[in-house]
C-alpha cells in the first residue's frame, strides 16, 4: 500500500503540493485525481460530485510525465488538437505560444524540440483550454531556472483568477502570493 | 470545442502523422502483395488452381496484413501520452476512437481496395467476381479494423503484446473471412451473393455502433 487516511479539500485559489521521495505514490496519487486510476477505496469529488463526469473533465487539464505531444507535428498542430479536444480558454494558440516563450516556434516540428522546449509546449496547452483545475506531474523537469520562474509565474497567475493546481515536485516551489497546502508522502 | 470538430481533428492529424510516417501506409500494403505474389510461385503453373482459390487467397492476405496494421493504432499515442489527454477530453472517448479507426482504415485498409483489382487479375479471377471481390472488401476492411481495435486496446499496455494480439482477434475475424471469400467465390458461379452481402453489411453496422465502447474500456483498463 502506498498511502492511506489521506484527506484533503482544495478550494479556488489553492496549490497543493505533494512531497515525497521515488516511489512514495505522488504519481499514483495523481492519477487518482485525473480518474485514470481507482482508489482501492475512498472516493475524490469534484464540486461534490464523483470525478467520473465529462464536467469534470472540462475543468481539469493533466499534463504527466509523458508529454503528450505528437514529434512529427509543428508546434502549431499540436496545440490545435489539445484545442478541439477541448473547450477553448482564455488565450488564443499565439498568446499561449508567446507566454511560454515559443513564439517563433509555431512552424517547428516538435521533435526539433529540446527537452525544456517540449515541456513548455506541454504546458502551454493548460493556457489555451478552459479549466480550472491543474494536476502537473513534476512540471519543473527539463526545465532551467529561467522556464521555472516563468511556470511559476504562471501558475501564480492561474490562481489568481480562481484557478487551482495539484503538482508534485522534487524542487520547492516559489510562490509567495498563493495559499500553499503540503501534503508529504511517506 | 464541438464533438464535430474533435471528431475530424483526430481524423485530420491522424492522417498527417501517416503522411509523415509513410511507412505504416507502406508496410501492410507491401505485405499484402508480397504473400498474394508468392502464391502462384508455390503453387506452380496451374491456373485453375489459382483461379479457384483466388478469392481465398486474397481475403487471408487482406486479413494479415490487417493485423500487421494494427499495432499502429494506439502504439505511439500510448507511448507519448496523447492516448492520456485524448481520454481527458471532456468529449465521449469513444467517438474519438472511431475517428481514430476511421483514419487508419484510411491508410491501412483503403490502398488494399485499390490495389487488389490488381493482384485478383494477376490471379486469374474472373471479371464478374471482381466487383463482388471489392465490394467485401469495402464492408469487411473496416469491420477488420473495429474489432482490432478492440484487441489492441486491450495489449496496448504490455511490452509484447503481438501474440496475444493474434490470438484475440483472429478468432473474430474468421465469421468475416469466411462470408466475404465465399461470396466472391459464389459470384465466380454466377450465384446469388445476396444473403453474405447482407450479412457483411450487418457486422460493418454492429462492429461500428457496438466496437467503439468495448475499445474505450479497454484503453481506460490499459491506461491504470
Amino acid at each position: 500500500m502506498l498511502f492511506s487516511n489521506l484527506d484533503f479539500t482544495l478550494h479556488s485559489r489553492q496549490v497543493l503540493l505533494l512531497e515525497g521521495k521515488n516511489g512514495s505514490g505522488k504519481t499514483s496519487l495523481l492519477r487518482i485525481l485525473c480518474g485514470f486510476r481507482e482508489p482501492d477505496t475512498g472516493e475524490v469529488r469534484w464540486c461534490g460530485e464523483v470525478i467520473d463526469s465529462a464536467q469534470y473533465r472540462t475543468d481539469m487539464a493533466y499534463v504527466g510525465h509523458l508529454d503528450g505531444i505528437k514529434k512529427e507535428l509543428t508546434v502549431l498542430e499540436n496545440l490545435t488538437v489539445s484545442l478541439a479536444l477541448a473547450q477553448k480558454g482564455a488565450h488564443t494558440i499565439q498568446e499561449a505560444l508567446a507566454r511560454v516563450q515559443l513564439a517563433d516556434f509555431d512552424d517547428v516540428p516538435a521533435q526539433a524540440l529540446s527537452a525544456g522546449q517540449k515541456r513548455r509546449l506541454s504546458l502551454a496547452r493548460l493556457l489555451i483550454t478552459r479549466n480550472c483545475l491543474w494536476i502537473l506531474d513534476e512540471p519543473f523537469t527539463a526545465l532551467d531556472k529561467q522556464g521555472i520562474a516563468l511556470i511559476e509565474h504562471l501558475m501564480a497567475e492561474h490562481c489568481d483568477q480562481g484557478g487551482m493546481i495539484v503538482l508534485s515536485s522534487h524542487h520547492d516551489l516559489h510562490v509567495p502570493t498563493v495559499d500553499l497546502q503540503r501534503i508529504r508522502l511517506a | 470545442m464541438s464533438l464535430s470538430s474533435a471528431f475530424f481533428a483526430i481524423i485530420r492529424r491522424d492522417l498527417i502523422l501517416a503522411l509523415r510516417r509513410r511507412s505504416e501506409i507502406a508496410n501492410p500494403l507491401f505485405f499484402f502483395v508480397l504473400v498474394i505474389t508468392l502464391f502462384p510461385l508455390g503453387v506452380g503453373a496451374k491456373p485453375h488452381l489459382l483461379q479457384a482459390i483466388a478469392p481465398g487467397i486474397i481475403w487471408v492476405s487482406a486479413l494479415l496484413a490487417a493485423m500487421l496494421s494494427l499495432d499502429s493504432l494506439f502504439r505511439s499515442d500510448f507511448d507519448d501520452g496523447s492516448l492520456e489527454q485524448m481520454l481527458l477530453s471532456p468529449h465521449p472517448v469513444s467517438i474519438l476512437i472511431l475517428g481514430k479507426v476511421f483514419a487508419h482504415w484510411l491508410v491501412t485498409g483503403l490502398p488494399l481496395l485499390l490495389i487488389a483489382p490488381l493482384l485478383a487479375v494477376f490471379l486469374g479471377m474472373p471479371n464478374e467476381s471482381l466487383s463482388v471481390l471489392l465490394l467485401t472488401l469495402l464492408l469487411g476492411t473496416p469491420v477488420l479494423s473495429l474489432i482490432g481495435a478492440i484487441g489492441v486496446a486491450l495489449t496496448v499496455g504490455l511490452r509484447r503484446g503481438g501474440m496475444i494480439l493474434s490470438l484475440l482477434v483472429l478468432p473474430l475475424y474468421v465469421p468475416v473471412l469466411i462470408f466475404a471469400s465465399n461470396a466472391v467465390e459464389m459470384a465466380a458461379g454466377g450465384l446469388p451473393i445476396s444473403a453474405q452481402i447482407n450479412i457483411l453489411v450487418a457486422m460493418l453496422l454492429m462492429a461500428l455502433v457496438l466496437a467503439p465502447w468495448p475499445t474505450a474500456a479497454a484503453l481506460k483498463m490499459s491506461m491504470s
